[in-house]
């Protein structure tokens, strides 16, 4: 921990960059393409949605050589200190050889248009790195849900990736001693501060730096994934005059049990927090979390950043919400506790005050038989924004009584919300159908949604408590449980039949 | 024999050219774009000084501009100009069939919500898109219509002639009828969503030339605009494209703003300029698929064969006239798909509105028109109580009566007859139907469907002098070739395609043949890459062009070793003359010293067609291609959400060119087709403006909404009938259609609510609302609107 720096040092593929003089929101998209002029990560919307200029960024995480892909066209170089990126113009091994994804995609006529291609490339090459991914169907569908591909109908790029799964080792397997020698020598445990003419650049080592700086700078931005700021520079050409960068302060990237349960630091990404959410809150066929954005979204967004911005439709809010989740926030050395749902005050203001942070939120481990159930209802079911996003957790005795239910909603109202009547309607009541006619009923006076390009106000109410319908259904006192989501059903039918 | 130049080569050693026409050579690109190094314009290195463009837009749907104050845009950083429409040397006109309803800036009145008032050019992006955000414009608000209910009430002007396409008496027909029915469907528009946006790159040359680097599938219309634009003859404007990032319509005509905006400042500034559009300022500005809400009426029988049809389609097309007269026209041409109406009557209204202006997009009208006969086919099938295949059957053309359509055009090739059962047993779609009621019957909160459904697309430009196509052939004295033709490369292989022509006939491999950037500066005079024309058109053209070079060669090796014509023959192993094979090489380089020409053009003309518009009388298409489609979805009737679990495809692509990227276009045209029926919508706010305009609330499927299970075959053994290109057949469009599959399957899904009684006229897009609100309508009546 020694010193300060004024420049931010990294990797690109095997070239070293030393910035001193970097716009805080210059995009790693437009720096690649504009100054460095390469041009193989492509842009296709500039927000975050498409893959097409999906990079990878390495990093060394203690011992280990961590891999994730980004959209860089919402990826900071401000946010890349300490870090190796590859692009497609490093996938090749040195004597030439395409990488076995490559080959694949050549093999499989993966490409058509080709402007996609790079980003799929990255993807596939990153999900072959990616530690525990399903080697099935639905783990392709995870690590490609963040490239969108209008030529081809994703078939041949899917056959192109199971292909490329059972290829042997790749160029960067023989480099990685090399890769991680080099990226440790990055690490000098400096702050870095950078005064650009485009703005300031704060990076501070720890959280009590972190406090310090907030505190002399309470008008800064705190960036962590950058995945929502990123369109304030990209879309609304925002200017940010002073960035602090918080994804590597590893006092906030701290995520495990403690006494009151699940704890996650401020700057823990939706990837490195999945697992962990998914054994707390167990959830039967579908997995909320893994709809939260794509790969690239999740390896990027933390879960408190999700909290911070006080998005209405934000995905991490209602679960974490109906979790009874509670929040850290801390100003300068003064700390305090405050439950999620009394974060969100109105539209677009939060209970932060200034130089304030959120520095981690715990998740209290549910008691024994409880029931979670969250359910995400969109246009398309990958890296969509929700119409509707529902959490339900209750506890039930034996003999069917409800207990403290707490059922949150996002995209109902202009934050996340606890349906309080609907919460009332089934507390210390027998699990039945009156009971649920009767929070059917409640529900649609807990919420007056709006009409949006996402969907109507009658379609958020009619599913808000449909979805107590499939509660029910699926928790309720029917014997045989029958499926419910087409996302269930389609699990557990078969695999393609050809090739 | 007067086509022997156009049929397949009846030498067997031709046929075997590794990689030759018909066999799956992969993508001319495909090792390029896996490593990133296929270059799009945007990728080009940047002439120095290269201004980067962005225009400034429209607030307003209709509204006279008061004022339009600049001075803020022009003194921002980095801006060095700034241009109006007065600034325009030459025509403020960008209207692609000659209408002059669309100036390429908005001039005194705005139109569209999103239309181009002025451009701004700067030292770079950020800062041209910065700047274009300061314009003060004052505006006075006139009454906009913004879709067809508003358009038809408030008598909206037509962008292009009302087309009435009948044959015999439909209202006769409908009154005689044993049975009659009405109804109508709404089918939503879609953005193309090409991954590449709309871009280009202008270079002044000397004296008053143009070089223009654009994503367009048009490059001879680009180069007319531009020349328009500029006031300058056409041989000083040169319009060059290698490679699109994809097109699907979405550049046949939209490309021209970005072009003609490009070689303004360039002409104005001397120095390059590019304009390449952010994501949201293409959707706001661009056309897209029409949609459209089409009124039927039908007589049939009780066994259920249609007497007469009668339709209304009208279509929402903006506030230009654009593509819109021709894309309306074949939807009409497509409103039959593969059945034959006794009497009919079909009457089209290309509506004007204050929105973006409506353009060419995969299928070109024929998706809507084929969308409403498939209505038309459920209804009768939920009426008669039959199967809708049955129904489908029982309807489809003939070969030899009952084969007329309703634009008199006589079909000489319907195989849906047979297409249609040959796909029912591949993939069981009986016994699947029957699982299906049976898994519903059970099923409180799940159910399935299944549909099988035809396609039959006209191959041709309706506009006849489209159908017409140039190439340019060089053969090198190292017997390397290389080719050039006036398609356009937008991902669909056309270039691999033209490469294996070539290949073919010379016997020569991958690494011999070479194709170049399309450019008006080589084949001059050219047609739109689109109506699935590419590969007929100019394969016919590089086939003549390189036959004319194979003939002086033929008649030099002949003479210059001695033997007779016939013995000299172009297979892979070399060029056999005689009793001996010499090199490709070799033989060019004789060629050479002997003074031979080796470098040809080739011209191709689509014969058998005529088209008279005003009379509804002739043949506008030289065939139809074929296919069926059958998909298997699962509905959520809690949510709405859908799940496509199976689909399989049997399709017509005659004697394929390529299978592999045939393959290819049919999967990637299937999810399109589908995505347009399921997730895409678009939704405009009452001011106008559209609020989808970006991935984020513009939903085109994703990896994951590929069907689960998706089966692709080609048609076997099925050359065409007509003489194309080695008897193959286009494939763009086509599989477009069989996402009409998915509809259906949705609304048969649907229809188990009320125990297959009702057809529940599922509107398109089926979003899980669109999906759910027709749940509740088909459980217990109209659900309240909001």
């Amino acid at each position: 921990m020694t010193g300060i720096r004024h420049d931010i040092r990294f990797y690109v593929g095997n070239e070293y960059h030393v910035l001193a003089n970097i716009a805080p929101t210059r995009t790693l998209l437009d720096w690649l393409r504009e100054e460095r002029g390469l041009t193989g990560t492509k842009e296709g919307c500039n927000e975050g949605d498409c893959g097409a200029c999906t990079v990878l960024v390495v990093r060394l995480e203690g011992e280990r050589l961590v891999w994730r892909a980004v959209n860089a066209c919402i990826q900071f170089v401000s946010m890349l200190d300490g870090a190796q990126v590859l692009t497609i113009e490093d996938m090749r091994a040195p004597d030439g050889t395409l990488h076995p994804v490559q080959q694949a995609m050549v093999e499989h006529h993966g490409s058509q248009c080709g402007f996609c291609t790079p980003g799929f490339v990255m993807s596939m090459v990153a999900g072959r790195k990616a530690a525990g991914l399903a080697q099935d169907e639905r783990g392709i569908d995870d690590m490609l849900a963040g490239n969108l591909c209008r030529c081809t109908g994703y078939a041949p790029i899917v056959r192109a990736m199971r292909h490329a799964m059972q290829a042997g080792p790749d160029h960067f397997d023989a480099m990685a001693d090399d890769m991680a020698d080099r990226l440790r020598a990055l690490r000098d445990g400096a702050t870095v501060d950078i005064t650009a003419p485009a703005g300031r650049l704060s990076i501070p080592v720890t959280a009590d730096a972190l406090a310090q700086t907030l505190l002399e700078n309470p008008a800064a931005r705190i960036v962590a994934g950058a995945t929502d700021v990123g369109l304030w520079v990209t879309k609304g050409l925002r200017d940010l005059p002073h960035v602090v960068s918080i994804g590597q302060i590893a006092d906030l990237r701290r995520i495990g049990p403690t006494a009151e349960g699940l704890y996650i630091g401020a700057a823990v990404t939706w990837q490195e927090a999945r697992a962990a959410l998914a054994e707390i809150l167990p959830q039967p066929d579908e997995d909320v979390f893994r709809r939260i954005g794509s790969v690239q979204v999740r390896n990027a967004g933390t879960v408190c950043g999700n909290i911070a911005n006080g998005s209405p439709i934000g995905d991490g809010p209602p679960v974490l919400i109906a979790a009874g989740a509670i929040l850290h926030l801390r100003r300068g050395d003064v700390r305090r506790t405050i439950a999620l749902e009394d974060f969100f005050i109105e539209y677009g203001k939060q209970d932060r005050a200034p130089g304030e942070f959120v520095e981690g939120i715990t998740i209290p481990t549910p008691a024994p038989d409880t029931v979670i159930r969250a359910w995400k209802v969109s246009k398309r079911f990958d890296q969509d924004i929700s119409a509707i996003l529902a959490a339900f957790s209750l506890t039930l005795a034996p003999d069917g009584t409800i207990s403290n239910p707490r059922i949150a909603f996002g995209g109902m109202a202009a934050t996340p919300r606890r349906a309080r009547l609907t919460e009332a309607a089934l507390a210390g009541r027998r699990w039945n159908e009156a009971t649920l006619q009767a929070a059917r009923e409640a529900i649609m006076k807990d919420f007056t949604p709006l009409t949006d390009m996402r969907a109507s106000a009658w379609y958020r109410s009619t599913v808000a408590a449909n979805l107590l319908t499939r509660l029910y259904a699926e928790c309720g006192p029917q014997a045989d449980r029958v499926p419910t989501s087409v996302h269930a059903a389609c699990a557990a039918t078969g695999d393609h039949a050809h090739g | 024999m007067a086509d022997a130049n156009i049929t397949a080569t009846a030498d067997p050693a031709a046929g075997v050219v590794p990689g030759g026409a018909s066999e799956s050579l992969r993508h001319e690109s495909a090792a390029m774009h896996v490593q990133g190094t296929a270059s799009y314009i945007d990728d080009l290195p940047e002439p120095r000084g290269t201004l980067h463009l962005v225009p400034g837009l429209s607030t307003r749907a209709h509204a006279r501009i008061v004022s339009m104050n600049l001075d803020a845009v022009r003194q921002a950083a980095g801006v060095v100009a700034v241009y109006t429409a007065a600034d325009i040397p030459g025509e403020n006109q960008i209207s692609p069939v000659g209408k002059g309803d669309e100036p390429l800036l908005a001039k005194d009145l705005v139109s569209f919500y999103g239309q181009p008032l002025f451009v701004v050019a700067a030292t770079t992006r950020g800062a041209a898109r910065r700047a274009a955000r300061l314009a003060q414009v004052e505006y006075e608000d006139l009454p906009a219509i913004l879709n067809i209910a508003q358009a038809r009430e408030n008598g909206s002007p037509m962008v292009w002639r009302q087309m009435e396409m009948k044959r015999g008496d439909a209202l006769a027909g409908l009154e005689h009828a044993p049975r009659r029915l009405a109804g109508r469907i709404t089918v939503g528009g879609q953005e193309h969503f090409y991954l590449e946006g709309q871009v280009a790159l202008a270079r002044p040359g000397e004296e008053g030339e143009m070089h223009v680097t654009s994503s367009t599938q048009h490059p001879t219309e680009t180069q007319h605009m531009v020349a328009h634009v500029l006031d300058r003859p056409s041989n000083l404007i040169t319009v060059e494209v290698r490679r699109m990032g994809g097109g699907f319509g979405g550049k046949e005509t939209q490309a021209n703003a970005c072009a003609c905006l490009a070689a303004l400042v360039a002409d104005k500034t001397g120095r390059a300029a590019k304009m390449r559009l952010d994501r949201d300022d293409d959707m706001t500005m661009t056309g897209k698929r029409h949609d459209f809400v089409i009124d039927y009426d039908v007589g049939f029988t009780a066994e259920g064969r249609i007497v007469a049809v009668d339709m209304v389609l009208a279509a929402r097309c903006g506030w230009s006239a654009d593509l819109s007269g021709p894309v309306i026209d074949r939807a009409l041409f497509h409103a039959d798909n593969a059945y034959f109406y006794p009497d009919v009557r079909l009457r089209s209204e290309p509506l004007r509105t204050n929105t973006q202006s409506n353009t060419a997009y995969r299928g070109f009208g024929g998706p809507q028109g084929i969308v409403a006969a498939e209505r038309v086919i459920e209804e009768i099938a939920f009426a008669t109580g039959l199967d809708p295949l049955e129904v489908r059957l029982r309807n489809a053309y003939g070969t030899h009566d009952r084969n007329v359509t309703p634009y008199n055009m006589v079909v000489e090739d319907s195989i849906t007859h047979d297409l249609l059962p040959a796909l029912a047993r591949r993939c069981d779609y009986e016994q699947r139907r029957a699982a299906c009621r049976e898994f519903n019957a059970a099923s409180p909160y799940l159910r399935r469907g299944i549909a099988i459904t035809p396609v039959k697309f006209g191959i041709s430009f309706t506009a006849t002098h489209y159908n017409q196509a140039g190439a340019l052939v060089h053969v090198y004295t190292d017997g390397s070739v290389q080719v050039n033709h006036g398609g356009t490369e937008m991902g669909q292989g056309l270039h691999t395609k033209m490469v294996q022509v070539a290949m073919r006939e010379f016997g020569l491999g991958t690494d011999q043949v070479r194709i170049t950037a399309t450019t008006t500066g080589k084949v001059p005079n050219t047609s739109a890459t689109a109506a699935s024309s590419g590969a007929d058109l100019n394969g016919m053209a590089v086939l003549d062009a390189v036959r004319r070079i194979k003939r002086r060669l033929v008649e030099f090796a002949a003479s210059h070793w001695n033997v007779g014509e016939d013995e000299v023959r172009f297979a892979p192993d070399g060029v056999h003359v005689g009793h001996k094979v010499i090199a490709f090489s070799h033989l060019t380089r004789q060629a050479y010293f002997a003074r031979v020409s080796m470098s040809a053009n080739g011209f191709y003309k689509t014969p058998k067609i005529s088209w008279n518009g005003d009379t509804g009388q002739g043949r506008p298409f030289y065939y139809f291609a074929y296919g069926a489609a059958c998909s298997e979805v699962v509905i959520d009737l809690l949510t709405g959400e859908t799940k496509i679990d199976r689909v399989d495809i049997l399709h017509d692509a005659g004697q394929s060119l390529n299978p592999a990227l045939d393959i290819g276009q049919i999967e990637g045209g299937f999810v399109q087709g589908a995505g347009w029926l399921t997730c895409e919508e678009l939704v405009w706010d009452e001011a106008g403006r559209l609020r989808t305009h970006a991935p984020s609330t513009y939903k085109i499927p994703a990896c994951s909404d590929r069907p689960r299970v998706f089966n692709v075959d080609l048609l076997e053994n099925a050359p065409n009938r007509e003489h194309t290109i080695f008897r193959s057949k286009a494939v763009g469009e086509p599989p477009f259609v069989h996402g009409v599959s998915v509809l259906q399957a949705i609304s048969d899904a649907l229809a188990s609510l009320d125990g297959y009684r009702t057809c529940p006229r599922l509107d398109a897009p089926a979003t899980p609302e669109m999906i759910l609100r027709t749940a509740e309508r088909l459980r217990c009546g109209p659900p309240p609107a909001g």
